[in-house]
């Protein structure tokens, strides 16, 4: 990790439990900005509702917690005024998967150039302990007392199908990968889905941190080409017995969604006024 | 030769009635004709009855007026729908291969008109220019000349090059010739024109050209009738106009990138109508509270749920007022005429920058869809103010200063905002009760302190911004008919109608609906004499404000909700119901209305 990190350092106590994944998520995106030498003002980071969407307010960056569910959306509008920004999104497996998924998807497909890291701890913390959509199925919780019926969702394998340019999956109990992994998704010019396995101490004790490390591998000492679709896709399907992090896919040249948009090339929107009387009166016109 | 005459084009959806109509709408307005036009149509795209209505005046008009004089019919269902409702001696143009019974017109007093519509427009062009044949017949008997529409055809078909174009206005041509020398007594003509040239342009664009010219560079918005036609114009000009206009995947989407913009620090907007409004209630209170300028354009349609999906309403008055959980300020402005929608639609920009709070302009469908000339002079460039508020550069802040305090407490309660982007500007916005330097806190002292602060907004608005009701007509009117947005054209006229006929009447209507200006509502209500609500909604959902906030209980309501927009007699025959003694007039189908439809359960 590196030492220079204190820029995006506050002085306020997090308020998460003793040893949650959201302090090693955290201490990745700090030192993932630091790395890249981007400021606090350059950066906006944006959050849903939850635990860890608390994020945004225990760093010295830009920040909107926004509604549950729905930061992918406010921070594809601050992108697309200000595209000047990197823009980092950080919400949990409910905000994203669950009550945001339309977003999900239909941002996957647009591609703005935005990092989108999910700290999915398969469980519902904040509101004390509810299945969400990444939990095992069985699972009892305070909503599926007779155990979960439906099948969980796979984010990585669904943002292939919805054409991700970028996927990955990290640790929060090993915030130094995950920070490269942060770089990488920062650095790759579309949207990056970044999904952090991350330990909920109290409400899910099941996927500890020791349940992880004995089944977590890292994709870049096994060779793996994230190049290669069908190669991303059976990686993404692995599960239970050996479960894959690092970059399952990233797939180069394929402009970012903002890149895209003629109205966007002569620079941010937030730096342009109105138009002027004259092209005003050509609009106008149109209409005798 | 009249002054005033209304023309009624009617069909099956699908026979180019639209296009006739909007043809025809520009042609008057070219030759300096006050013009009016208004669409009936259903939700689908094929099939089924529609009509497009064109009123030309030789004075400004700010309503559609019934009955009309002529009535264009290119089927025999479009004969019986309207008989009823066509004014003494109107003529009724119809394809001569039609199963029309002739006599049976005469008899009630109307003049038929036979044309070979088809057949014309088969030996010179082909059977899908019929209904220009409709046109030229039309211009042949009421005495319009042929080449504003030929000039407006031209423009219309030149894409498509010269060889759509010549037949098109041989057709025209001599559909024009045999009616004008087959009916030359037609007794109801095309006034003239002072040919000054207006600008002809519905509710929607309007309200597009005003954010335009505001600077307004974002707008998110999902499909929807009536208010789509904002999207797709931002869309149109986006790219020239650098503005980016982004088609979400739903309306939650919408405003949340439209609050992201504005966050960002682009003047930001959506559009859409109150379905769609629905979905966008919690964002709503999230703008409130992360005092996040955004405006939000509800065009209304008929409710509830998907309701009428393109019939015209004015119900979700209390639903913008009180939309989305918990408290916070907001600014809810309602234009009643195209030229009010320009200004609404550059000044709501400046509130939300002003006020640092959502937005929301409420229009509806007859508004937002029908055309409507204006003197040019009131979409003025030079008349837009572009006031972004307390906006501080984040560049000239202190950077060794104690950090930037977002959400500093104010006697005003407006906190000088910088944007994202400058080193001594750095904070971040919760949804959660928050302090001044943006921290989450559920903090007593701070919570107390922080609403206090987001609702003096209010009040400040009250104090500088908002503005009273306006008063058309004579003050000391015995009859005073009390409104808000689309009915403002409607109401007017009845009031002159009524006031000829020797019951003094004007109109009070608000332009802006909240914060609500008591003080001046209460001042323009004292003096209204017998004040009567007139509004599309069931409730009288503005008469029900003026009481929660003023204590005034009006004398009587007029209430629409079928839909069809009012037209000025229908308020006249209320008004009339009102003085005999009726305090709620619910206005039925009747003679005045507008047709009800002869075929049930078609809409979709």
């Amino acid at each position: 990790m590196s030492d220079a990190r204190d820029e995006f350092d506050l002085a306020l106590k997090p308020t998460w439990c003793p040893g949650c994944g959201d302090f090693g998520i955290l201490s990745a995106v700090k030192d993932a900005l630091t790395t890249l030498a981007i400021s606090p003002h350059e950066a906006l980071v944006v959050s849903g509702i939850g635990c860890g969407s608390k994020l945004p307010d225990y760093m010295h960056a830009n920040g909107f917690m926004t509604l549950h569910g729905r930061p992918l959306a406010v921070a594809t509008g601050a992108k697309l005024a200000n595209h000047a920004l990197h823009v980092i999104v950080v919400d949990g497996d409910g905000d994203a998967y669950g009550i945001g998924g339309n977003h999900f998807i239909h941002t996957v497909r647009r591609n703005p150039d935005i990092t989108h890291i999910v700290e999915d701890n398969q469980i519902y913390a904040l509101t004390k302990g509810q299945y969400s959509p990444t939990t095992p199925q069985g699972k009892v919780t305070t909503t599926s007392p007779e155990g979960a019926i439906e099948r969980p969702v796979n984010p990585v394998a669904l943002a292939l199908a919805m054409g991700a340019t970028f996927v990955a999956r990290g640790f929060a109990g090993e915030p130094h990968h995950l920070s490269g992994l942060i770089q990488l998704a920062i650095r790759h010019p579309g949207y990056a889905l970044v999904d952090v396995l991350q330990p909920c101490v109290v409400f899910n004790r099941a996927q500890s941190y020791d349940w992880y490390r004995q089944r977590i591998y890292k994709l870049e000492e096994t060779g793996h080409d994230a190049r290669d679709p069908a190669a991303a896709g059976t990686v993404a399907r692995e599960w239970e017995e050996r479960i894959p992090i690092g970059v399952i896919y990233a797939e180069e040249g394929v402009p970012a969604y903002e890149a895209q948009l003629p109205a966007l090339q002569p620079g941010p929107l937030t730096a342009r006024a109105g138009p002027s009387a004259t092209r005003f009166e050509q609009l106008i016109a149109r209409f005798r | 030769m009249t002054s005033d005459l209304s023309i009624r084009i009617g069909g099956d959806a699908g026979q180019g009635i639209e296009s006739a109509g909007a043809a025809l709408a520009r042609a008057f307005a070219r030759s300096g004709l006050h013009v009016f036009a208004t669409q009936d149509y259903r939700s689908r795209i094929r099939g089924g009855h529609n009509f497009y209505q064109v009123r030309a005046a030789q004075a400004a008009v700010e309503a559609q007026r019934d009955p009309p004089e002529v009535l264009l019919a290119f089927t025999r269902e479009t004969v019986d729908i309207h008989i009823d409702r066509l004014a003494p001696g109107a003529g009724i143009l119809y394809d001569a291969s039609l199963p029309v019974d002739a006599g049976a017109l005469h008899a009630r007093g109307l003049a038929p008109m036979p044309v070979p519509l088809t057949k014309i427009a088969a030996d010179h062009g082909s059977r899908v220019m019929t209904n220009i044949a409709g046109l030229g017949a039309l211009a042949g008997v009421v005495g319009f000349p042929l080449a504003r529409i030929d000039a407006v055809l031209r423009e219309e078909f030149a894409a498509k090059g010269p060889e759509v174009v010549r037949p098109n206005l041989a057709v025209a041509e001599a559909a024009r010739r045999y009616a004008a020398t087959t009916y030359p007594d037609f007794v109801h003509r095309v006034p003239r024109g002072d040919a000054r040239p207006r600008l002809l342009l519905h509710g929607n664009h309007a309200l597009a050209l005003g954010a335009v010219a505001a600077g307004c560079r974002f707008i998110a918005a999902y499909p929807m009738t009536p208010a789509t036609t904002i999207l797709e114009y931002m869309a149109a000009i986006g790219a020239e106009e650098g503005i980016v206009a982004k088609h979400a995947e739903d309306e939650i989407a919408a405003v949340c990138m439209a609050i992201g913009a504005g966050f960002a620090g682009a003047r930001a907007m959506t559009a859409t109508s109150g379905g769609g409004f629905s979905l966008m209630a919690e964002a709503l209170g999230l703008a409130g509270m992360a005092e996040v300028p955004v405006v939000i354009v509800d065009v209304q349609r008929g409710g509830p749920s998907t309701g009428l999906p393109t019939r015209t309403e004015q119900a979700d008055l209390l639903f913008a007022i009180h939309a989305s959980q918990g408290e916070f300020p907001r600014i809810v402005l309602a234009p009643g005429t195209v030229p009010e929608c320009f200004e609404a639609g550059w000044r709501a920009f400046n509130l939300a920058d002003r006020y640092q709070c959502p937005v929301i302009v409420l229009s509806d469908l007859y508004l937002a869809g029908s055309l409507v000339t204006v003197e040019p002079v009131s979409l003025d460039w030079a008349s837009v103010e572009v006031d972004r508020g307390e906006l501080i550069d984040g560049g000239a802040l202190d950077p060794d200063a104690d950090g930037y305090r977002r959400f500093a407490i104010t006697e005003s309660g407006i906190s000088p905002r910088a944007l994202p982007g400058s080193p001594a500007a750095v904070y971040a916005a919760p949804s959660d009760e928050h302090t001044e330097d943006g921290h989450i806190t559920e903090e007593i002292h701070n919570r107390v302190a922080m609403m206090k602060k987001r609702m003096r907004k209010e009040d400040t608005a009250l104090r500088n911004s908002i503005r009273g009701p306006a008063r058309y007509g004579q003050e000391s009117a015995r009859i005073t008919l009390v409104c808000w947005g689309s009915t403002l054209g409607a109401a007017r006229e009845a009031a002159a109608l009524l006031s000829a006929d020797g019951e003094p009447a004007a109109v009070l209507h608000f332009p802006d609906l909240w914060p609500f200006p008591v003080e001046a509502a209460t001042e323009a209500l004292t003096s209204a004499g017998l004040a009567i609500g007139v509004e599309q909604n069931f409730t009288g959902q503005l008469a029900k404000l003026i009481r929660m906030m003023t204590g005034r209980q009006l004398d009587g309501r007029i209430l629409a909700y079928d839909g069809r927009p009012f037209a000025p007699a229908d308020i006249v025959q209320a008004v009339h119901r009102v003085l005999a003694g009726e305090s709620d007039v619910h206005i039925e189908p009747g003679e005045q209305r507008l047709p009800a439809e002869t075929e049930v359960g078609v809409n979709v």
